[in-house]
């Protein structure tokens, strides 16, 4: 038995031997860990992006709805500007983002990118020790509070997505009423949120008030799962929707829970953070998402020329962060055109998605409304946000994650525990 | 039919004791043989060869002053758990319960840091927070104990189920102290202030929960070869009914043992939210109560040898990660590795338990 111990440990052996002779000339010549290293650098000569190096910290990986956005644009920024970047995925909300930062900056990061609301304070702490590099971070709050010099909140005009996606939502449901399977009364719309968080509130009201503005009849539930990404409850979500008589969902919740619900029940949904058309082909109408990819080329941009960062910076239609996807085949005719002129008017500034005129909360039209601006341990109103008419949402002077957190007239919320 | 008794191919049976250093070849064997096939898989998938492929594992874990320290930190987390869990399966009590009673002191250290934070000075709420944090530990461990004392209850299902209840109360309370509100996190907590912050030995961040685990090792050490408790410890493992005939009060044993577990699992909390994390989330633990479990087996319920068990999981988990960033692969090959190395290092405690024989050929028996 000896024998054929050492033998087997021989075999092993040379195995590794040959392996380490042979197979060396393919190695990582794919691989995340560089990037296409100054392709474009000299080509568009103006800027030179050799000293940058990106890391990015994700909450989840590609498997997440909302990580592989980040994660796409993160590939697509820094392949065009030929930056070297290091991705780290399944990185939690604690202690260990500190961690991945600060080990990101050791390996050279000079920025240093996190993905997820929870992240923030430890992104904030890195930024205090390591003072040369940038830490940037989306959906967070505290950046203009915060006042470091370094540390760098983001988002989009997300809302008005939402709210060109409504559109294909109103499309959808007058073209059922047309065709009179439901009444003009029975036009509900369901929709799974997260937490009872500012993000999804803003992020409903602007879809709804999309929906109504095509579709004047329509009302709308809502119900949360208390978690981003629980793919269980997002589908018994939106099964306890359409048992309740919605005639479509939408959803802000990172699993594909929702939209499968929806393909086996057979009601339309409109998708978030991409499209959901390939697992979907019957019942997906259209996604709306951020494109991340403008505001890391943005910050890489920004510190290769040696400008300062925005504080907070709100990516709009115009940046391109803002993007719908294709239209499934399932939507209404017409609904491309009409979301072209919704998006020239918004664009335009002819319609404000929160037009106070468009929207009551408890019978009444708003005037004036102070929003929990700062993030601190009081929920209490500190800035006045009523401008010129509208809510004036994610507004420079504000901040750039959402603050819209009023329940509108038309919206039930079926559960408030998260 | 032939007459002859027909004997199998091999079979298996006991071994005698096997004398340590045998015992510790045959892992050492275990453990190389799983290098070679993670290199083989390793190299399939990404390429490079194995040699690299060590280094990087290497590299992740101690590439870096950080890196090592954050690793020496982990392993002292993990063996911390581990010490905690031991004295309770070498009483032969199944304490699967450690994520609730880490959860639970977690959640007693946050509670003090959250509430108290501005209201007492910081040495009298550090020290609120250990009380409430060993107790809140204890508290989780002493139910089914009682349980199991009083009604012989089976604590494997009952620590269990404290997991999730653990759980849940850890998620109510996130949405009750949640910032802001709606968000369902409760980000650093007294992250201007520090009130509450476990302090840092000789101004090195990592070094507390370092300083503990080696002390509990030593004290757990002590406690279980050399002082009375410790015996009983044993003595009711090996035999409850022995336990009784020489007068050993068995429930007595049970419940002490259990608020030692829950205690020290609690303390493990604590530096967890205390003096590492700053917040608390239901994921805190990482699973942490249930891979402490196999380094106390896998050490054989030894304290020292557990440095190493606990070592060598922190390491494949880190390297592992390591692996992942370096070659752009899912964090899913990290747990494919760690999964392949812990398949054939528990794989081996068979051979070491047990011997096979193969069917006797020209007149001698070879054994493995």
């Amino acid at each position: 038995m000896k024998k054929i111990i050492s033998l087997l440990l021989t075999l092993g052996l040379v195995a590794s031997l040959c392996a380490c002779g042979g197979s060396k000339a393919p190695a990582n010549d794919s691989t995340d860990e560089k990037g296409a290293e100054s392709a474009s650098a000299g080509a568009e000569g103006a800027v030179d992006y050799s000293k940058v190096k990106i890391g990015f910290i994700c909450l989840h990986d590609e498997n997440s709805t909302y990580d592989l956005n980040f994660i796409n644009g993160a590939k697509e920024a820094c392949e065009k500007l030929g930056v070297e970047y290091v991705l780290k995925t399944n990185v939690p909300e604690g202690q260990e983002c500190y961690e991945t930062a600060a080990d990101l900056a050791d390996a050279g990061c000079t920025i240093v990118f996190a993905d997820s609301f929870g992240h923030e304070d430890f992104m904030i702490e890195a930024a205090k020790e390591y003072t040369d590099v940038e830490f940037c971070h989306a959906t967070g709050t505290k950046a203009h509070t915060e006042g470091l010099a370094n540390f760098h909140n983001a988002f989009a005009s997300i809302y008005e997505g939402r709210y060109l996606a409504g559109i294909a939502a109103g499309m959808k449901l007058n073209e059922m009423i047309e065709a009179g399977t439901i009444t003009a009364e029975e036009a509900k719309i369901g929709y799974v949120g997260a937490f009872t968080y500012a993000e999804v509130i803003s992020g409903y009201t602007s879809f709804f008030l999309g929906a109504r503005s095509v579709c004047p009849t329509a009302t709308m539930d809502v119900t949360f799962t208390g978690s981003w990404y629980d793919e269980t409850a997002e589908k018994e979500g939106a099964n306890k929707l359409i048992e309740g008589g919605c005639k479509l969902i939408s959803q802000h919740a990172d699993s594909m829970g929702a939209p499968t619900a929806c393909e086996n029940a057979g009601v339309p949904n409109v998708s978030y953070n991409g499209s959901t058309a390939s697992a979907c082909p019957n019942t997906f109408l259209v996604s709306s998402r951020i494109d991340w990819a403008p505001y890391f080329e943005y910050i890489m941009t920004c510190q290769a020329k040696g400008e300062a960062i925005a504080t907070d910076y709100t990516g709009n239609i115009a940046t391109g962060s803002v993007v719908l996807t294709d239209l499934g085949t399932a939507v209404a005719e017409g609904t491309k055109e009409a979301i072209e002129q919704a998006k020239a008017d918004l664009q335009s500034g002819k319609i404000q998605v929160f037009d106070t005129a468009a929207f009551t909360v408890d019978g009444k039209k708003l005037e004036s409304y102070m929003a929990d601006v700062d993030t601190d341990a009081n929920y209490e109103g500190d800035h006045e946000v009523i401008v010129d008419g509208h809510f004036a949402e994610s507004a420079e002077g504000f901040r750039s994650a959402p603050y819209f957190n009023l329940n509108i007239d038309g919206i039930t919320l079926l559960d408030q525990k998260f | 039919m032939n007459n002859k008794n027909h004997e199998p191919l091999f079979h298996v049976s006991k071994r005698d004791a096997l004398p340590w250093q045998k015992a510790w070849a045959i892992r050492g064997a275990a453990i190389l043989a799983a290098l070679i096939v993670c290199g083989v898989i390793t190299m399939i998938t990404t390429g490079d060869n194995p040699i690299s492929i060590y280094k990087t594992i290497f590299q992740g874990a101690f590439g870096s002053p950080r890196k090592s320290w954050v690793s020496c930190q982990n392993i002292s987390i993990l063996l911390l758990i581990s010490l905690a869990l031991t004295p309770a399966f070498k009483m032969r009590f199944w304490n699967i319960g450690g994520e609730g009673q880490i959860l639970m002191g977690g959640l007693g250290a946050a509670a003090c840091m959250i509430c108290l934070g501005d209201k007492v000075p910081g040495a009298v709420l550090i020290c609120l927070m250990v009380v409430s944090s060993l107790t809140a530990g204890a508290v989780w461990g002493l139910i089914p104990a009682l349980f199991k004392a009083k009604w012989n209850t089976n604590e494997t299902l009952a620590t269990l189920m404290m997991n999730y209840i653990a759980i849940q109360l850890v998620a109510y309370y996130i949405i009750k102290w949640e910032v802001p509100k709606g968000s369902g996190k409760i980000g650093i907590i007294n992250q201007n202030t520090n009130a509450g912050w476990l302090p840092q030995l000789f101004g090195m961040k990592y070094l507390l929960p370092i300083v503990v685990a080696v002390a509990a090792t030593v004290l757990m050490y002590i406690y279980l070869n050399y002082s009375k408790q410790g015996y009983e410890i044993s003595v009711v493992g090996e035999s409850e009914n022995t336990a009784r005939y020489v007068g050993i009060k068995v429930e007595t044993v049970i419940i002490r043992t259990m608020l030692i577990s829950g205690a020290l699992c609690g303390l493990a909390g604590l530096l967890l939210v205390g003096g590492i994390n700053h917040t608390i989330t239901t994921t805190i633990t990482d699973g942490q109560g249930f891979t402490a479990v196999m380094v106390s087996w896998l050490a054989k319920f030894n304290p020292f040898a557990m440095i190493f068990t606990s070592f060598l999981i922190i390491l494949l988990g880190r390297g592992a990660g390591g692996i992942s960033t370096a070659f752009g692969l899912n964090q899913s090959f990290a747990d494919i590795i760690t999964g392949i190395i812990l398949f054939f290092i528990i794989g081996c405690e068979f051979f070491i338990t047990y011997k096979i024989s193969f069917r006797k050929k020209a007149g001698k028996e070879e054994t493995v």
